[in-house]
């Protein structure tokens, strides 16, 4: 049983993992290119903490000591694995950078925005990238990433330990990419954050999206990436939108749990605060003069969002900014939402039309909310068989049992509106 | 590669639904068979009657024994499969996240053994 000393030397290992995980393997990570080995030392200097601080007290500087035993196994690491006379005196010199850092009382430096930048490398499997910053910044275990993103465990763990290797073996850098490499670079940082944001949100329907547990980690994924590159507009765009989205998190179930789309939701509910910093750092961003896909994105929560002051939404301005994402992304889920909002300004026969034009793109086949938002047009312009078909489709590829039955519900009201023939 | 879903869920609480509930979870099952069968995936498929139907053989020396009930005794039992024919693992997850048995009970996702 853990006495006072050990509750509270627990209390604080914990503290110090929340707060500074990520900045401690990315600031190893850098040194020694390897980000398996500066996990696994760090795990272990969590491990001694933890045997530690409650027998010798809570070091002043919590941080300073975990490096300092994160070094010893990490060198300890190296030395079993190389053996060779030439590996000795580069390993003296990052011992000595590691000691230096872990004695200075000031902060360790900020690496994380060069470990994501090597996370999300093109050189890794694009798939991976969300994953591994979940991992190395937030330091989630591998069963947890896989739950969400519907891998198996054992899977994800191979996947997670290949891209690491690759970091290493590559010689992937952790840096800051060059000024002219930096738009495509950060796109593929900011897509990953947004993966972990949305993975969960696959069968939510229409423009609505859902919410996994990662959300909240994105969100702080994206602060943070946001507050080191605060002149680049697409990270306040990426923040924006998260927090737009989050806001409506109470207001997407009803009282038994059931589903509220977007469009019957009560504004009231919606996180008031949230909203406010989405639209001042969407107003940020706009100042720069850069548009790019996630301001546009976040602009269209945003449309949505005046309807707590109007009563309405704002669905011209929504398919506007949808006709400006379809001409920079090819997103099947961009060209549904255009189609939806097209179907609001100028009728459902018109959204359908839209529509039919994406039937051929295989993607979609399993989409569910490509069927869910077919079946509602389909059957507000009175085509109830297709419409129930449609529904058909999108109850059987439903994952979230509160949406399965939402669409249920609506394929009854359907059939029972049809009038007997 | 084909992957067996078997789904583990409670008679119970299946049977202390309403006759509304039961339809409608019913039905879920038929579209998300008629999603399998769209998609091109769908190798097989059966629901299994109650356990109180079943009865477990055992021949263990030269003897045959015969008991009523099922293998294993646990609250939730194993209430019909569906076989499917997907390209991996990751596929066959994602249509075991869809089957409904996978929010009202569990899902088994095993690999079929291939001669």
């Amino acid at each position: 049983m853990l006495g006072e000393g050990g509750r509270n030397a627990r209390e604080t290992a914990e503290n110090v993992a929340r707060r500074s995980y990520g900045k401690l393997v990315a600031f190893l990570a850098r040194r020694t290119g390897d980000v398996a080995r500066s996990e696994d030392a760090l795990s272990e200097a969590f491990a001694a903490a933890l045997s530690d601080w409650p027998a010798s007290g809570t070091p002043a500087n919590p941080e300073g000591w975990l490096m300092a035993v994160a070094k010893r196994k990490i060198i300890d690491m190296m030395r079993r694995r190389k053996t060779g006379e030439d590996t000795i005196p580069q390993l003296q010199l990052m011992a000595d950078e590691i000691e230096a850092a872990a004695q200075e009382q000031s902060d360790i430096p900020d690496n994380r925005l060069a470990l994501m930048f090597a996370c999300a490398h093109p050189a890794i499997d694009a798939g991976i990238r969300a994953p591994l910053i979940l991992q190395t910044l937030l330091g989630l275990n591998a069963a947890a990433i896989a739950s969400a993103f519907l891998v198996s465990p054992a899977a994800m763990g191979q996947r997670l330990a290949r891209a690491k290797t690759k970091i290493r073996e590559a010689g992937i850098a952790f840096s800051i990419p060059e000024r002219a490499d930096l738009p495509e670079r950060l796109d593929a940082v900011l897509a990953a954050i947004y993966a972990a944001f949305a993975q969960g949100s696959a069968d939510s329907i229409g423009a609505e999206m859902g919410h996994g547990n990662l959300a909240e980690e994105a969100i702080w994924l994206g602060r943070l990436v946001a507050s080191l590159l605060p002149d680049e507009p697409e990270t306040l765009g990426l923040l924006g939108l998260m927090l737009h989205s989050d806001a409506r998190q109470a207001a997407r179930r009803g009282p038994e749990g059931e589903y509220v789309p977007l469009a019957a939701q009560n504004p009231r509910l919606w996180d008031e605060k949230s909203i406010d910093e989405a639209e001042t750092l969407l107003f940020q961003a706009a100042r720069m003069r850069t548009p790019g896909r996630y301001q546009l994105e976040a602009a269209v929560q945003s449309a949505h969002a005046v309807r707590r002051f109007t009563g309405r939404t704002d669905w011209t301005a929504i398919e506007k900014l949808y006709d400006a994402l379809a001409t920079i992304s090819e997103s099947p889920v961009v060209a549904i939402n255009r189609a939806v909002a097209i179907a609001e300004v100028r009728g459902a026969e018109a959204g359908i039309l839209a529509l039919d034009e994406l039937a051929d793109d295989e993607r979609l086949a399993q989409y569910q909310p490509y069927w869910a938002a077919c079946a509602d047009l389909l059957a507000r312009a009175g085509k109830i068989r297709a419409a129930e078909e449609a529904y058909e489709q999108a109850i059987g590829l439903a994952r979230d049992p509160a949406v399965r039955a939402f669409l249920q519900q609506r394929q009854t009201a359907l059939s029972g509106s049809r009038s007997p023939s | 590669m084909k992957y067996l879903l078997l789904i583990y869920s409670n008679e119970q609480a299946f049977q202390s639904m309403s006759d509304e509930a039961k339809q409608q979870g019913l039905a879920a099952y038929g579209a998300y068979m008629e999603a399998l069968t769209k998609a091109g995936v769908l190798a097989g498929s059966n629901r299994l009657r109650p356990v109180n139907t079943a009865s477990t053989v055992r021949v263990a020396n030269g003897k045959t024994q015969v008991l009523d009930g099922p293998y294993v005794e646990a609250k939730e039992q194993l209430g019909g499969y569906f076989l499917i024919d997907v390209p991996d693992l990751d596929a066959a997850l994602s249509w075991a996240a869809r089957c409904p048995g996978a929010s009202h009970g569990a899902v088994e996702v095993r690999p079929v053994w291939t001669m």
